[in-house]
């Protein structure tokens, strides 16, 4: 079957980023930029399939500017066999991204569509489950393992407390939780092997989505500081201050 | 101007996140009615029913909603939120599985996870993993929003009166069907709902120091969360997670034991009151935020806690 994973371009998750002074945004101003974690959990597990035999092409695809393509080559040196960009100004929203998506399906008709849970700059995790809700596929979100089984996928996700497992007609979409694998590196001659990687680029007009918007940022601020604590000198003065100071313990 | 509010429920009660969810609901200022959708669920609409300031319950009892198969559930939500101005949910797993699926039936978009009701149309909510807090305001005709539970404090659940209304309309996509649940039973409370939280981090070495954080956690009433790291490790299991992409919390009291403090991890936790930060590293980022940091080693320090409680 085919696959198609969405992978993002976003700030490195070690990146501890601020609001700009004039309160416009995020200050992004040579910072490093990575591919989503989330992302790269996607491309692995596409990879595993095809590396099992379940798979038969992985194509990535991103949406953004064309810086966006190093992630891209990152995900085909990881072991996607194609890219595909579709081009962009800024970020669009998750609605955008889930109708762009819907016209990449529409074009390559892959059985199988993995998205990371959410991205770390956003923090929105929505795209996956919008994009079922466009294509009427079902979803299964925050998954911990997946498997084929026939002409369905069963897929373990987490939720609050626990595990739940569904079984999903295919096509189907899945997006990545922490648990379902863990990363590769890519090698060096992949490295350079993803470079003669095709890449293709669409437009927005070539999906026929007309990029939209719901939201406006009015303004971003840093978050509450906390008022620094003291330190205490043992175990005996902790249980006190929280007894008699904090009393938040009895 | 109305709102409804998808409950989280057990089908027989309802769960504290509703009552966060309906205090940002009122916080918009339209008239709140609150959606139960499960089966045999007509207990949690009767709880429901009791929650302060709700005009009317509608409880939608059909096998189709049993498991809270987003596919099911979104297409009954987005067709009774045709009604109404706002759409609000809970920012729980549960939550975060639907609502951008009825959002995008409803061709809007959704904002995640909001801390703050500025007005009508304008949210606070925190992005890149809490250090910005960006103020969004929406252009959309009809608002579809998930809300962090511990940004609001819950209504009382008892002293209303509101209606109860059946809904008749079974959507069954057929496209997804449940299999299992594995949820862990435990005698202690849930993490999202405990007022007093003990977490792990790499530190604790393995899963079964663990345990000696279970001791005191038992003697508090309190739940055991961990660290990214912790999890990573494989210490213990993802639905311990407190963080960026884990649960977010805000307890009375929270004690991270061995816990660095990544950004991540601060993202999930620094809005408990107060904070306890047991590590034998003096530069760890979890002192700044700390309200009582103890530097010492926590295979010494956590036995003598558990002793001195």
């Amino acid at each position: 079957m085919k696959v198609l994973v969405a992978v993002k371009r976003v700030v490195d998750y070690n990146v501890k980023v601020r609001a700009k002074a004039d309160g416009t945004g995020a200050d992004l101003n040579n910072v490093k930029m990575a591919i989503n974690p989330f992302c790269e959990i996607a491309i692995e597990e596409a990879v595993r399939l095809k590396e099992a035999g379940v798979a038969t092409e992985v194509i990535a695809v991103s949406i953004g500017d064309k810086s966006c393509q190093e992630q891209i080559r990152t995900a085909l040196a990881l072991g996607a066999d194609r890219g595909i960009q579709v081009e962009t100004d800024g970020s669009p929203e998750p609605l955008v991204v889930a109708k762009l998506l819907k016209g990449v399906i529409a074009k390559e008709e892959p059985q199988l569509v993995i998205l990371g849970k959410q991205s770390i700059d956003g923090d929105n995790n929505q795209t996956g489950q919008m994009l079922g809700a466009l294509t009427n596929m079902p979803q299964g979100t925050f998954a911990s393992e997946i498997k084929v089984e026939g002409d369905k996928l069963n897929v373990t996700r987490e939720i609050d407390g626990g595990l739940q497992t569904i079984a999903l007609n295919l096509p189907a979409i899945v997006t990545t939780d922490l648990r379902l694998n863990e990363p590769r590196y890519a090698s060096l001659p992949n490295i350079m092997k993803a470079k003669k990687k095709q890449l293709d680029v669409y437009t927005p007009a070539d999906l026929g989505v007309e990029p939209s918007a719901h939201l406006t940022t009015v303004k971003v601020e840093p978050p509450a500081e906390r008022q620094a604590g003291i330190i205490v000198e043992s175990v005996e003065q902790l249980v006190d201050k929280l007894k008699n100071e904090a009393k938040v313990i009895s | 101007m109305s709102t409804l509010v998808i409950a989280e429920h057990d089908n027989n009660s309802i769960k504290p996140a509703t009552l966060n969810t309906v205090a940002a609901a009122q916080a918009m200022g339209a008239d709140v009615d609150i959606l139960i959708a499960g089966a045999d669920c007509a207990a949690a609409g009767t709880a429901a029913a009791a929650v302060a300031g709700v005009r009317k319950v509608l409880v939608a009892d059909n096998a189709a909603y049993a498991h809270q198969l987003a596919e099911n559930l979104a297409l009954l939500i987005a067709e009774l939120g045709a009604d109404y101005d706002n759409i609000l949910a809970p920012s729980t797993a549960n939550g975060k599985n639907y609502l951008p699926r009825v959002a995008a039936l409803l061709d809007v978009g959704q904002i995640s996870d909001i801390i703050s009701v500025e007005s009508a149309d304008t949210f606070k909510r925190p992005i890149y993993a809490g250090n910005i807090i960006a103020t969004v305001q929406s252009s959309d005709a009809k608002k579809v929003i998930t809300v962090r539970t511990t940004a609001f404090d819950g209504v009382a659940d008892s002293g209303g009166s509101a209606t109860i209304e059946a809904v008749d309309a079974a959507h069954d996509a057929g496209i997804s069907s449940f299999i299992s649940e594995e949820v862990a039973v435990s005698e202690r409370p849930e993490l999202t709902a405990a007022d007093v939280i003990i977490s792990g981090g790499r530190g604790m070495q393995n899963g079964e120091n663990f345990a000696m954080l279970e001791a005191i956690a038992d003697k508090l009433g309190a739940a055991v969360g961990a660290s990214r790291a912790a999890v990573d490790a494989g210490f213990v299991p993802n639905d311990m997670q407190v963080g960026q992409t884990g649960k977010i919390v805000a307890p009375d009291l929270y004690i991270a034991v061995g816990i660095s403090g990544a950004i991540q991890h601060l993202a999930g936790m620094k809005d408990s009151k107060v904070i306890v930060a047991i590590n034998k590293d003096p530069d760890a980022p979890i002192f700044q935020v700390a309200d009582y940091g103890l530097v010492a080693d926590l295979f010494t320090a956590v036995p003598e806690l558990d002793a001195a409680l």
